[in-house]
């Protein structure tokens, strides 16, 4: 599938020139300078590995695209249907220039994939975003013993954890049945990829109403049914006329939508924010929504820590919020760790 | 304890306020006298006399959990309140088997502990918390710490009460005043329809008049003659008051006793022995309402004097003669056993007269002379003089005015002198609590001396929620130093702060302390280099010093409403 051959040579002057770490930090994002491809890379580049189809991992502009197979379609509708991709199955190995890579699922949202890089006897995993809680809509996360593992510290403080899907929509049903009652719409705001998805994969427990959706969700919540994914079935609320009557539906709905004037059509509404965050009350009522209800798709405190120790990495990298706080708690676990800014930094070449 | 932290989570699942009292109606219809006698013990703002502290929590929860200190902090960092804080640490997924009452809960688990020693009640409480839910143990810790506040307003509850039990609202809340012990007999009796008020030690609820908007960028702002005119009317219909800076306080004599209560519901009587003593003087069975001001050659003392009587629970006879106390009395809630507050004011003014007349001269009773005018810009004039007398400003009262209770518009208004001002640096920030956790909230400020800026004030944000986003963004992004929570940042924000009075204070670097600092606005147009220097406080502190001059004389008769 990925026809780079390996210049020997080529490799060999490149990783002696920087240093022995298979990845390091650069101007571009993080970069593997033996297999010259990079991770979820933050300006364009010619080969970027991508974790997952969330904005702040894949990027516009790069010259050739790798993810998952599950991940592709996702990508194309993010970035176009004109770019470049080679899709790789989970588990699969391929070869950038003699440097082994493969993807393994992250459980995070559908296609994500954490990217373990094999070179002379060295193993990293780069974990992207991850979570271990079960999620119908994703596959589930695996885990790969690694030398080296840079993971993603998002909810790094120990009061997040996390309680199952299963349970949390069990809530959001009270909610929405409360609002029924009482002729109110239930608007539920969540990320319009991969959250969307889980919720009403894991409301398809309790009810077989329909949802309906924001416009931003719809083309997301169409390639994961073209995936054979369970859920709910939703409606446009841009297929149906303004008058239409919500009173007693749920609609989903991504954040940037709130205060918006595409909420006008809803008469009584009651609204509800999806996100690890609200575990907080003080961030409950900042944002303004009526109800929070606390359900992620990053691991929580106990997964992260639980999933440094199966990984068996000798060094740990942390990326993403509270990443020196989970860096420092490691290394009193006597575990290597630091914040990935600590990694070898490459020189800006052009 | 299960149907009290349902409440508690209906309550903090909704920002409206009908909500809310919806839910506590349902809970008041449902709970056992006992139960609710505790609810509205909590839920009204009151605490368990201290005998576990936040300091308490946290280490139990560490030994529970094994997390280091550094760890707990960012825990804290990331919620801003420990008894969260604690709750999402120890707290289980599922709901304990508890069901043990809300009474039961306080009266055989809570109370007791305070009869063991800290080893015993850490092992108890450790215990509990093993067996409750997140939610559970936010609430036990909660009622274990005091300070319940899940955004209920007392009025609410009290609103809540009136519904159920059909009484006015003014009734219940009288009726839960001050200090009370939660009881099923007691709750039987306060919301019982068929209970009249017969010789209490309480006070009636406290009537607050509203504010006067005095920024001139305000919409309604009152500031001259004209504005006033339109707003009020008739100048005829109008008492003026001066708006005495001391404390609001209500004397009672009742056959059980005298009774001092400060506006905020505590007994005061000890603390001021002599207007005690001098109150057995009144006919029983009437009630006043005044100022309790320090007083001194015909003028009141600075506010810094009472706070020192404040301090003393039993002030010997040389401090009473340092600092002499005074009740200017305003107004008369009952006299003769009876209810007055349906009274108009002119009628009640009429009937303190005749009260205080009684009183062998002189007296630490006076009444708060009518302050006369005969035109709003007259007014006006007297309001911005009212720094020299060391008063406030003015108080205007409706002469056809019934007394209310709580903070009502319309009858009664505040116009009070403008604030001071000072352009301040921002030197320090900590994060807000509640709401606003993880904002950079609460902001030290300093002024110049020579190079240095010294600390002057501390004071939360009054800024928009937009402005304190930026506010907090250019904080994280400008921090100097951290010590725990708080940052020292660059000091380049100017603020012009509003402040009230100042005061001389050793304890201050500044050697001065300001009165209610708050944020005025954002001096987005000015540097550091323009703020102000302490030198133009101390010539405040000084002017101050040196004189309040005598309050005019008072004059004037209170026409009846009905004469006209
Ligand atoms: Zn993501
Ligand atoms: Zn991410």
């Amino acid at each position: 599938m990925v026809n780079h051959t390996v210049d020997s040579t080529g490799v060999r002057s490149v990783s002696s020139s920087l240093s022995d770490s298979l990845l390091v930090n650069s101007p571009h994002g993080l970069y593997c300078p033996p297999g010259d491809f990079y991770i979820d890379p933050i300006k364009p580049v010619d080969r970027a590995i991508i974790t997952h189809g969330h904005s702040d991992h894949a990027r516009p502009g790069m010259g050739h695209y790798y993810c998952s197979a599950n991940s592709a379609p996702l990508l194309a509708h993010r970035l176009g249907k004109d770019i470049s991709v080679t899709p790789l199955d989970y588990g699969t190995v391929s070869d950038f220039r003699g440097v082994r890579v493969s993807l393994h699922p992250a459980g995070h949202i559908r296609g994500s994939a954490q990217v373990r890089v094999e070179h002379d006897h060295q193993c990293w995993v780069v974990t992207g975003d991850f979570k271990r809680c079960a999620d119908p809509t994703a596959e589930p996360f695996e885990v790969v013993e690694c030398d080296v593992l840079i993971t993603e510290a998002t909810f790094a403080v120990p009061i997040y954890r996390w309680r199952s899907g299963e349970a949390v929509a069990a809530e959001i049903m009270d909610w929405w049945r409360g609002n029924q009652a009482t002729g109110t719409t239930s608007l539920l705001f969540c990320y319009s990829l991969g959250k969307a998805q889980r919720l009403l994969a894991e409301l398809g427990r309790y009810t077989q109403k329909t949802v309906y959706a924001h416009g931003a969700v719809m083309p997301l919540y169409r390639i994961y049914q073209q995936q054979g994914v369970t859920m709910l079935s939703t409606e446009s609320t841009v297929d149906l006329p303004r008058d239409h009557d919500y009173s007693d539906a749920l609609v989903l709905a991504p954040p940037s939508a709130h205060r918006s004037s595409w909420m006008k059509r809803f008469k009584r509404v009651s609204t509800g924010f999806a996100s690890g965050w609200m575990q907080v009350r003080g961030a409950r009522r900042r944002r303004g929504y009526h109800r929070g209800f606390v359900l992620s798709d990053h691991a929580d405190w106990p997964g992260l820590i639980h999933t440094v120790r199966q990984t068996g990495a000798r060094q740990v990298y942390t990326t993403h919020g509270h990443n020196e706080v989970l860096a420092r708690y490691l290394r009193e676990q006597d575990i290597a760790a630091a914040p990935l800014s600590a990694l070898h930094q490459q020189p800006a070449s052009d | 304890m299960q149907h009290f932290v349902q409440l508690f989570r209906s309550i903090d699942a909704t920002t409206s306020s009908n909500a809310k009292i919806d839910a506590l109606v349902e809970y008041f219809r449902a709970a056992a006298p006992a139960d609710a006698a505790w609810a509205v013990y909590f839920l009204s703002g009151k605490r368990l006399k201290r005998f576990i502290t936040s300091r308490d929590l946290q280490l139990w929860a560490r030994q529970l959990t094994g997390l280091p200190e550094w760890l707990f902090a960012e825990c804290y960092s990331s919620v801003g309140d420990t008894a969260e804080t604690v709750a999402l640490l120890v707290g289980n997924e599922q709901t304990g088997d508890s069901s043990l009452s809300l009474q039961q809960w306080l009266e055989n688990r809570i109370l007791p502990l305070r009869q063991l020693e800290k080893a015993q009640q850490a092992q108890a409480v450790k215990g509990w918390w093993q067996q409750l839910s997140i939610t559970e143990c936010f609430v036990l810790n909660k009622m274990l710490t005091g300070a319940f506040r899940v955004g209920v307003a007392k009025t609410m509850v009290y609103k809540a009460l009136a519904q159920v039990t059909g009484l006015p609202q003014a009734v219940i809340a009288h009726r839960f005043i001050g200090d009370w012990q939660p009881s099923a007999d007691f709750y039987r009796l306060a919301v019982d329809p068929e209970q009249r008020r017969s010789d209490s030690a309480k006070p009636y609820p406290f009537y607050l008049a509203y504010p006067l908007e005095l920024d001139p960028d305000h919409p309604d702002s009152v500031t001259t003659g004209n504005q006033l005119e339109n707003r009020l009317g008739p100048t005829d219909h109008w008492l003026a008051e001066w708006k005495w800076d001391g404390i609001r306080g209500q004397m009672l004599h009742h056959q059980s006793g005298v009774y001092l209560w400060s506006r905020g519901e505590d007994v005061i009587t000890h603390q001021f022995p002599e207007l005690a003593e001098a109150a057995t003087q009144l006919p029983q069975g009437v009630v006043l309402d005044g100022e309790i001001l320090c007083w001194r050659e015909g003028r009141p003392e600075p506010f810094s004097a009472l706070q020192k009587r404040l301090g003393r629970k039993r002030p010997s006879a040389r401090f009473l003669r340092q600092y002499p106390a005074v009740f200017m009395a305003y107004d008369l809630l009952e006299y003769g056993h009876l209810n007055q507050r349906n009274q108009l004011l002119a009628q009640r003014k009429q009937l303190l007269a005749t009260v205080l007349d009684g009183l062998s001269q002189p007296s630490v009773f006076r009444q708060s002379p009518p302050v006369a005018f005969d035109s709003w810009p007259m007014l006006e004039q007297l309001r911005q003089s009212a720094r020299h007398y060391g008063v406030e400003g003015l108080m205007l009262k409706r002469l056809d005015s019934p007394y209310l209770s709580g903070r009502k518009k319309g009858d009664w208004w505040k116009y009070k002198v403008d604030p001071y001002t000072l352009d301040a640096v921002l030197l320090y920030a900590q994060p807000g609590s509640g709401r606003r956790a993880s904002l950079y909230t609460d902001y030290t400020f300093g002024v110049w001396q020579d190079d240095e800026l010294v600390p002057v004030a501390k004071a939360y944000s009054g800024l928009s929620d937009k402005a304190i986003n930026r506010v907090d963004n250019w904080i994280r992004k400008n921090t100097v130093e951290r010590f725990g929570p708080v940052r020292s940042v660059r000091p380049e924000l100017v603020f012009e702060l509003a402040f009230e009075n100042i005061a001389p204070s050793p304890r201050h670097k500044s050697r001065l302390a300001l009165r209610f600092p708050r944020i005025k606005r954002w001096r987005e147009d000015k540097t550091s280099r323009e703020a102000d220097s302490l030198t133009m406080l101390e010539h405040l502190l000084a002017e101050k010093a040196n004189g309040v001059s005598p309050l005019p004389a008072a004059s004037g008769r209170i026409a009846s409403p009905d004469q006209d």
